[in-house]
């Protein structure tokens, strides 16, 4: 049978108003539920890149793609696997200042899980951390065991396509020069 | 540059897209508009129905035989979300529409005004697009971009938001015909290698067997489809919206396919060893069990659309393009060919299905009127050249299955989503987009009930349709499927009705009922040669049934004849 695994959705569109939406309803028809999301500008000037990961079957993620290509604000769909890229994730952990001090051995945690402190007063430490899903929650883990944890959160994933290819302007030169013969004809 | 209002703005750009004609209703935040339409009366053709589903279900029928644009403005709030079965059903059947809605001013948009609703987020999953103006300075824009759009690539409802204060606003009115967008190819590009590999498959096959879609009447492909299938002697079948796109007596037709379809093509679906699918989207109703769907045969898809492409059906060749494009481009690599033998093999699956079906169907001795009798005699009283317009159930199957076609663009029916009460607003809008031909409007008692508010817009606008009552005081298609499937337990099918003659003469529309088989021609006659409307109630059959029938999720080869299975 087929197998669920995590793919990482991206998609360039024109950055018009209700557009999250338009994709969002791709996902929910289909019972897909998205696991993190990320929406900002692209490299391009007026463009806007979603990253979006979520389970699925590759049968699942292939229509999903299509149907989301489809839209007219969509530039381009793409689905990748983790091996297609490099991808990372930010996290922030709020902790008692008292406690913090207290456990001792700061430098070792800070240095086993290459973390930073970014606040730090009387009541609360606040610390980043960032990479891949396993590694932001393994310093969760050990802050949860040894001290608590009293504000946690962790960013969609953001991903970059390993691949030489650069689809996306590759498209849109190939767009470009079709308007170009078509001016031309007329 | 001279200035002038918003509304004033969308009447122009709606006349420089060709626009005659709109089906609409007024209502308070549309008023600008309709007070501007005023001054336009002679330019744009306003019908006035007598509920917003009923414009855009009107705007379907127009667009369906005219291949134009439908056109639907309505208000905001109530007047907006009445159009949602009408944008919905366009949306399953690729009809190009263009729904404007009124919208309260902007500033007041997100305070739950007086009939204020969330147009564009309710609309989104149900439209090609749906774009909210809030500028004046945006019309122009905004449709030319919804024409372009809905008429474009696999056609669809846009739906055009249309904010109080923008239609107030002033504007220096500039048009300009959008004719690209970049995040947008309505038209894939054709992939040489893929016409010749579905060409040398079509050389190669025994048995080919060509599944006909809507795709090849909305790519205006009709004639370059009949040249295909004649250059390789390839045997076709429509699907329900395909319907027209080959004459009915083109030999090479050999019915329609499906649930209701005819045996012939069902069952040789399974038996092609090349199936070629042209502009269709493997319905489930045309399908049946996909498990079990064609497995023999190597596939060929040619669509405009890929999502389309391997989403319920796998595919082997995919040819993505207009089927206008792409069908003589595989044409110019088939070999002339006959297939004597396999062509005849539909034959003895069509003498099976008239001797068990369509001759106890169209020619019974005795007993009730049949719905199958009835519409074939009115097919060929119009001399099988009229429109025919069906609501949704069996007399929509009887419809199209006993209905005789001899020019594309005569079948508007509510395929995909299956609307009753859809038949009798398309049938307004389809004799204004086809005025020059005869439309016949085969309905039910239960779905003409849904919409029968529309015998106001008949009455108002003098409009000649001919509509076929085929009455059997039953939600019919639900009550064969509690006979065959739910113990004849008739939870709620059966109808009190009104008096159907009566009520068209409220509207002061001709009527007749008929119940004897030997009035039905006379009826028939009377009907088609009086100068107006009219409502034929023909009383059928209360337990007809629709026969062939492939029961839901089963192999598309199971096939019941007749009550004896």
């Amino acid at each position: 049978m087929t197998t669920k695994k995590l793919y990482t959705v991206i998609i360039f569109s024109e950055n018009i108003v209700g557009l999250l939406n338009q994709i969002t309803i791709i996902f929910t028809r289909r019972q897909l539920n998205i696991e993190t999301l990320s929406v900002s500008p692209s490299a391009i000037k007026g463009i806007h890149k979603f990253t979006i990961t979520t389970f699925a079957d590759e049968d699942m993620m292939d229509k999903v793609v299509k149907q989301i290509d489809k839209r007219v604000d969509i530039l381009k769909a793409y689905y990748n696997t983790d091996e297609d890229l490099v991808y990372q994730e930010i996290a922030l952990y709020k902790l008692s200042t008292d406690l913090f001090i207290k456990m001792g051995a700061v430098e070792d945690l800070i240095r086993k899980y290459n973390a930073r402190i970014l606040e730090m007063n009387e009541t609360c430490v606040v610390l980043e951390k960032s990479g891949h899903y396993d590694e932001t929650q393994a310093l969760f883990d050990e802050l949860s065991e040894r001290i608590g944890v009293l504000q946690f959160i962790r960013s969609g994933r953001i991903a970059i396509t390993k691949s030489k290819v650069e689809r996306l302007s590759d498209m849109l030169a190939e767009m470009e020069r079709k308007l170009e013969g078509r001016k031309q004809e007329a | 540059m001279e200035k002038i209002t918003g509304s004033e703005a969308l009447l122009r750009a709606l006349i420089a897209e060709g626009v005659d004609t709109i089906f609409g209703y007024p209502g308070g935040a549309v008023i600008p508009v309709y007070d501007c339409l005023y001054d336009y009366k002679d330019k744009l053709k306003h019908v006035l129905v007598r509920h917003e589903q009923g414009a855009t279900h009107a705007a379907q029928g127009y667009a369906r035989v005219s291949g134009k644009v439908g056109v639907a403005l309505v208000t905001s709030g109530p007047g907006a979300t009445n159009t949602l079965t009408g944008i919905a059903d366009a949306m399953m059947d690729s009809t190009p529409l263009v729904v404007i809605t009124g919208q309260v001013a902007s500033s007041l948009l997100g305070t739950d005004a007086f009939q204020e609703i969330d147009v564009i987020g309710i609309t989104q999953p149900i439209t090609k697009w749906a774009f909210q103006i809030r500028r004046p300075e945006d019309i122009a824009w905004a449709v030319s971009r919804a024409f372009y759009i809905a008429s474009t690539g696999r056609p669809g409802p846009v739906v055009l938001d249309f904010a109080k204060d923008a239609q107030v606003g002033m504007v220096e009115y500039a048009y300009k015909k959008v004719d690209y967008i970049r995040s947008y190819q309505p038209e894939p590009d054709i992939v040489p290698e893929r016409i010749q590999l579905a060409a040398d498959l079509i050389n190669k096959a025994e048995r080919p067997f060509c599944l006909v879609g809507q795709g090849v009447i909305l790519g205006n492909a009709e004639r370059e489809l009949m040249a295909f299938l004649t250059r390789n002697d390839i045997p076709a079948a429509s699907t329900t919206l395909g319907l027209s796109a080959m004459p009915s007596d083109f030999p090479l037709n050999k019915g329609m396919l499906g649930m209701h379809g005819n045996v012939g093509p069902n069952r040789k679906t399974n038996e092609c060893d090349v199936l070629i699918a042209i502009g269709l989207r493997f319905d489930d109703r045309v399908t049946g069990d996909l498990k079990t769907y064609a497995k023999q045969a190597k596939v060929i898809h040619l669509d405009i659309d890929n999502s389309e492409i391997g989403k319920n059906v796998p595919v082997d060749v995919k040819v993505l393009g207009n089927a206008k494009r792409t069908i003589p481009l595989i044409t110019a690599l088939l070999e002339e060919r006959k297939r004597p033998e396999w062509n005849a093999a539909f034959e003895p699956d069509a003498r099976e299905e008239y001797e068990k079906v369509i001759r106890p169907e169209l020619y019974p001795e005795s007993g009730y009127l049949r719905m199958g009798e009835v519409v074939r005699k009115v097919s060929e009283a119009a001399d099988n050249k009229a429109v025919l317009v069906t609501d949704v159930g069996q007399n929509q199957m009887m419809g199209v299955r006993y209905f005789k076609y001899s020019q594309t663009r005569s079948v508007v029916t509510s395929g995909g989503l299956g609307t009753m009460g859809f038949g009798l607003p398309a049938a307004i809008g389809a004799k204004f987009g086809a005025p020059g031909r005869t439309v016949c409007f085969f309905t039910g008692d239960g779905g003409l009930q849904m919409t029968l508010q529309e015998l106001g817009t008949i009455m108002q606008e003098r409009l000649d349709v001919k509509i076929i009552l085929l009455n059997n005081n039953f939600l019919g298609m639900v009550r064969q499927w509690q006979e065959l499937f739910y113990h004849k337990r008739y939870s709620f099918t059966e109808m009190e009705n009104p008096d159907f003659v009566a009520v068209a003469k409220a509207y002061g529309i001709a009527a007749r009922e008929v119940r004897e088989r030997a009035e039905l021609d006379d009826a028939i006659r009377e009907m088609l040669d009086h100068e107006g409307a009219y409502l034929l109630v023909a009383d059928v059959e209360l337990c007809g049934m629709v026969y062939p029938m492939v029961p839901a999720g089963c192999t598309i080869t199971d096939i019941i004849m007749g009550d004896d299975k």
